[in-house]
């Protein structure tokens, strides 16, 4: 797999580190408080996990160590959408 | 179901193999089940035969998109052990180990349970050290395991490099000499015909299209062969769990993910125990054709694609000569790749889902294939029962709320990292 990186372009899978599904972090304090633990609980374990178009985070480790948001069918492993550092 | 033997055999092969029956009924799906199982690979057709066998429950329809053992049950490399360190991990796999030790008489179909062994090889003292904890844990929990020094390792494997100049230096392991390997299809075809001879309707060919709901209840599936109505409805589907939970409303915690294995070009014994290098990301073992079975860690990233990057490939074939020089002009037949259910934590999931009447059994992740007979077993009391099996009332949903979580790794929840 070849992965777009903002800064250096298509380069090989082995140089990166996978950062999951990019969510949005919910808001308020990360705690035990009634009102926001389901959101928290939902950010940090459940995924919608589609089989098809995810934006996710990548970590181009080996090259010039930064993250960055694209977009990937899980279908076809292609890079579908513009990347956004 | 007409019993399999020698004699059966020898009766058969007096017309040349021209009469025996075939193993199951290829039935048209009725209008109406108790229970409706979708995913006809191993956890899904155990699940039915134990619903028939254990708790008298015969109207049931196992649903398969494809064939049979055509998803993960097919595509495994069919490691059977149960050296887990967590408790709740190591009575459930213990338990499914004890069911394979019976299997193959139960199902009246050769499993072809092999128990060569499983060795856990570390080349480092920390690994050591670790491997140590690990067998003195199996052995609190009942399960068998001993301590192998790097002469030992020499015995059991020549074809290991044990020279000091070796790329990865062998400390000594650890053996579980009651783990090995299994006939991966013959997993799914002995619980089919066993499942089928005791009423179980198993229908292939009918992909699950959505999920009916009644309310809070479900009412049935959609198919491509129709609408089916269930009392009660079992997703046992690996990979696709969060599709199937999807149509369901639901999300789970799981992410699919592609793991790939490979075997190389069939040669004469020289490796007779099922081998893992942690530090490695590796494992190995022979098959009885005599390939090389080999593979390694999920590619890392969200995959349905059932087939992986070469990078891993290449990981795996340069761990293989590091450890056993002698095969490093062998050949490699074929590779290919699976979608497992990677679950948060790292351990199955079996359980009720917040819609009534509707049943998950995933998040097996790289390991589910010995966990067949014990999935089955755990899913087949709950569906009976709706309370669960005591071997499998760890593997909750809600621990992933409650923080009661079974992190063999302790990896956290990045599922790509266990
Ligand atoms: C390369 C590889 C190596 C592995 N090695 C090992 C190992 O050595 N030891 C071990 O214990 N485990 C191993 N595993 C894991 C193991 O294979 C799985 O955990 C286990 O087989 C899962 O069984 P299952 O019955 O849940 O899933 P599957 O066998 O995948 O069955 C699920 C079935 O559901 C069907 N399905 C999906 N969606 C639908 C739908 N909408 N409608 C109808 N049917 C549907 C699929 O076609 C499939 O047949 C490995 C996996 C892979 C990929
Ligand atoms: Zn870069």
């Amino acid at each position: 797999m070849r992965i777009p990186c903002p800064n250096c372009g298509s380069r090989s899978l082995a140089e990166f580190s996978y950062g999951g599904a990019a969510l949005d972090r919910p808001p308020g304090d990360i705690g035990p408080s009634p009102e926001t633990a389901p959101a928290w609980d939902d950010f940090v374990y459940r995924r919608d996990n589609p089989a098809g178009p995810l934006r996710e985070l990548w970590f181009h480790a080996a090259g010039c160590r930064a993250w960055f948001v694209a977009t990937r069918d899980t279908r076809s492993l292609e890079f579908i959408a513009e990347v956004t550092p | 179901m007409s019993h399999y033997s020698a004699w059966s055999l020898l009766r058969h092969a007096l017309d040349g193999h021209r009469s025996w029956a075939p193993a199951w009924r290829d039935p048209a799906p009725r209008r109406h089940y108790r229970v409706v199982i979708i995913g006809g690979g191993g956890h899904g057709l155990a699940t039915a035969y134990y619903l028939a066998r254990t708790h008298g429950i015969t109207d049931v329809a196992v649903l398969e998109k494809g064939w049979l053992g055509g998803g993960n049950t097919g595509r495994n490399t069919a490691i059977v052990r149960s050296n887990y360190l967590l408790a709740a991990n190591s009575r459930f796999y213990e338990h499914s180990l004890k069911l394979w030790e019976g299997l193959t008489q139960e199902l009246n179909f050769n499993v072809m349970f092999s128990q060569r062994g499983m060795v856990n090889i570390a080349h480092s003292n920390a690994e050591l050290s670790a491997l140590h904890r690990r067998g003195n844990a199996m052995r609190l929990n009942g399960v068998d395991a001993e301590l192998l020094s790097r002469d030992d390792l020499g015995r059991l494997m020549p074809a290991l490099d044990l020279s000091p100049e070796a790329r990865f230096p062998v400390m000594g392991g650890l053996i579980q000499k009651r783990g090995g390997t299994a006939r991966h299809d013959a997993v799914a075809w002995g619980y089919a015909r066993a499942a089928d001879a005791r009423g179980v309707d198993i229908i292939q060919n009918c992909e699950v299209t959505a999920i009916r709901r009644d309310g809070d209840r479900v009412a049935g599936v959609e198919t491509s062969r129709g609408f089916i109505g269930a009392d009660k409805v079992a997703l046992c589907v690996a990979g696709d769990s969060g599709r199937l939970a999807a149509m369901a409303g639901l999300r789970l915690p799981i992410e699919s993910h592609v793991l790939q294995a490979l075997v190389s070009e069939p040669v004469k014994p020289m490796l007779d125990v099922v081998a893992v290098s942690g530090a490695l990301h590796f494992y190995i073992n022979q098959s009885d054709k005599g390939e090389l079975v080999m593979g390694g860690d999920i590619d890392g990233h969200n995959s349905y694609a059932q087939r992986g990057d070469p990078e891993i490939i290449d990981h795996v074939v340069e761990s293989a000569i590091a450890l056993f020089p002698a095969i490093r002009r062998m050949r490699l037949m074929r590779a290919w790749g699976g979608t497992v259910d990677m679950s948060m934590d790292g351990s199955p999931i079996i359980t009720r889902l917040p819609v009534d009447s509707l049943y998950l059994n995933g998040g097996w992740c790289y390991g589910g294939f010995k966990g067949t007979p014990a999935g089955g077993t755990a899913l087949a009391h709950l569906i009976a029962t709706d309370t669960p099996h005591p071997i499998a009332d760890r593997f909750t949903l809600t621990r992933f709320d409650t923080g009661d979580l079974l992190d063999e790794r302790g990896a956290g929840s990045s599922p790509w990292m266990h």
